[in-house]
């Protein structure tokens, strides 16, 4: 059984069909990615499967369990935590307040070992914690956004576009985090318009065009198919 | 002393204003939304209390009873006012989440309206009066004297809001107000309940109107149905003056105004050929409304608002 499936999910805003019957799947331990241009549909897939936006048919299951219809903060009660696009730091609490909140549903003595782990992946957060998040950079804000994920100790961990604004170094470095995030044991979906980044972490991955998937295979696979590198991987 | 009497008469008034303009500015905060029938929320906690201190004995109160009665009131004031505003919210606001701005604010002339009329009928549209169980008398030094009953309302009130910047700062339930009140979407994805955050929210604001009912009623006896329409517009002035969403803001806003309508108006005053008696205050509270609308829309603490337009 699948950590997450999805099963001809159509979702989408009033009128406007984003994701038009996508199934993929996630098994538990794996890295896969979404990939595909501007307006294809990948952000409204992870909204989907973290209750932001209701699906208007089809099913997710998530260990078996159908949360389709489930609202958001149930859902990460289930196991699954979103990083959403553009991050959503509370720009106007500490970096240690949106950790804690990363924590909401636990409590206890770990979330003070966990806060100690996040500052051990992102040391910048450390130097940080007393600041507003709203002061924070671009990459650190990724990075804080990614660490409060962890804060659930989420099965899945939906990540959308990571990369976006960062520069090529930090884009390294955060990739370099995921994979030792997916190493630690979290199954991670990762949503990118950096499809040469993104292939290297994933074991694979799916490409989406216009709200459906158009390829899959593994990562290498993927990186190897001449309508990905022409359409993503900027070759000719 | 005259002055020194004007201070503390502003500061008893402004503490009313500033405990009625937190519940505004919460709940804008939260929702983007002026909660027009908060003054109606702080006029149920008047009555609540009222029929409380009639019930354990009215007038007859007295000595070391009066402070486990005034309690009692108090206590049951903030259950009455928040039961009310978890109603309004369900029924009046909920249902209006993402309609236009303007929908849920004329819900809310709506429900203060409904709720004035209510109240009016049920009261055969008389005052009703507090039994008069605080002790009258001063105290302090010579000249500077300062009424007890005003000096419980200041503290009383100055206590609660400090209780209200830990519970906001401090507590779990505080930073998930919070984080609503920044991203609601963004918070959902922490695990937190939305909608239960929200009416927590509306709670915290109405008990603090309703405690504010009964200090009001134990200084100023009088009430009525409509008695929360001026407070309640004032202390909005007061939320906006200190900056709308803004917690420190309604808190200084409620003082200010406060002493601008006591202090600021005998001043006034003292201009020659200046004469403004005591009814000029709501002119003064008024005007100043419009002044900062127009000079400084972000209030004294303002951040810029509506971020989500
Ligand atoms: N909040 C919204 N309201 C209405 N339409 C939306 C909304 N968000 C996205 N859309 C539309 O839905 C479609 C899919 O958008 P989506 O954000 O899922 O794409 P994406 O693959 O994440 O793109 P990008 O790489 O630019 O982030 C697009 O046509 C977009 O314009
Ligand atoms: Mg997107």
């Amino acid at each position: 059984m699948p950590l997450l499936a999805l099963e001809s999910l159509h979702a989408g805003y009033g009128a406007i069909r984003a994701v038009r019957g996508i199934s993929l799947e996630v098994e538990a331990g794996e890295t896969v990615c979404l990939i595909g241009s501007n307006g294809a549909g990948k952000s409204t897939t992870l909204r989907a499967i973290s209750g932001l936006v209701r699906p208007s048919a089809g099913r997710v299951r998530f260990e078996g369990c159908d949360i389709t219809r489930m609202r958001p903060h149930d859902i990460v009660a289930a196991g699954i935590s979103h990083v959403p696009e553009g991050r959503g730091i509370f720009a106007r609490l500490t970096v240690t307040e949106n950790l804690d909140l990363g924590a909401y549903l636990r409590g206890g003595p770990e979330v003070a070992e966990d806060v100690a782990r996040v500052f051990e992946t992102f040391p910048r957060l450390r130097e940080r914690a007393r600041q507003t998040a709203g002061t924070l950079s671009g990459g650190e804000q990724q990075m804080l956004a990614i660490g409060r994920a962890l804060m659930a100790r989420p099965r899945l961990l939906l990540l959308d576009e990571p990369s976006m604004g960062l520069s090529p170094i930090l884009t390294q470095l955060i990739f370099e985090r995921v994979r030792q995030i997916n190493e630690e044991g979290t199954t991670i979906l990762l949503v990118e318009q950096n499809a040469t980044s993104a292939l290297e972490v994933s074991h694979r991955g799916y490409v989406i065009e216009s709200g459906e998937i158009v390829i899959t295979g593994t990562g290498e696979e993927l990186a190897a198919d001449p309508r990905v590198k022409r359409a993503y991987l900027g070759e000719l | 002393m005259f002055w020194f009497d004007q201070l503390i008469n502003g500061l008893t008034i402004g503490s009313v204003y500033a405990l009625i303009a937190l519940g505004y500015t919460l709940v804008y905060g939260i929702l983007q939304m002026i909660n027009f029938a908060h003054g109606e929320v702080f006029m149920l906690g008047a009555f609540a209390g009222y029929f409380v201190l009639l019930a354990v004995g009215g007038d007859d109160l007295g000595g070391a009873t009066i402070i486990p009665a005034i309690v009692l009131a108090m206590f049951v004031a903030a259950l009455a006012s928040s039961s009310a505003a978890v109603v309004i919210e369900r029924i009046a606001y909920r249902p209006l989440r993402n309609a236009p701005r303007l929908a849920p604010l004329i819900s809310a002339i709506g429900v203060s309206v409904a709720l004035q009329n209510i109240v009016l009928r049920m009261t055969g549209g008389r005052d009703r009066v507090y039994p008069r169980i605080f002790p009258g008398g001063s105290f302090g030094f010579g000249d500077f004297q300062v009424g007890y009953i005003q000096a419980f309302l200041i503290v009383a009130s100055v206590l609660m809001m400090a209780a209200l910047l830990v519970f906001i700062q401090r507590t779990r339930t505080g930073r998930a107000m919070r984080a609503v009140a920044e991203n609601r979407a963004t918070a959902s994805l922490m695990g937190i309940d939305v909608d239960r955050t929200i009416v927590t929210t509306f709670v915290v604001g109405a008990a603090l109107a309703g405690v504010a009912g009964v200090l009001q009623g134990l200084w100023i006896p009088n009430i009525r149905g409509t008695m929360g329409f001026l407070p309640g517009i004032k202390a909005f002035t007061a939320a906006v003056v200190g900056g709308i969403g803004s917690v420190p803001g309604a808190m200084v806003g409620g003082f200010f105004l406060g002493l601008t309508e006591t202090v600021g108006r005998e001043l006034l005053s003292a201009i020659p050929g200046v004469h403004l008696p005591n009814e000029w205050s709501d002119v003064i509270a008024f005007s100043l409304l419009v002044l900062v609308l127009v000079f400084r829309p972000t209030g004294i603490f303002g951040e810029r608002v509506s971020r989500r337009a």
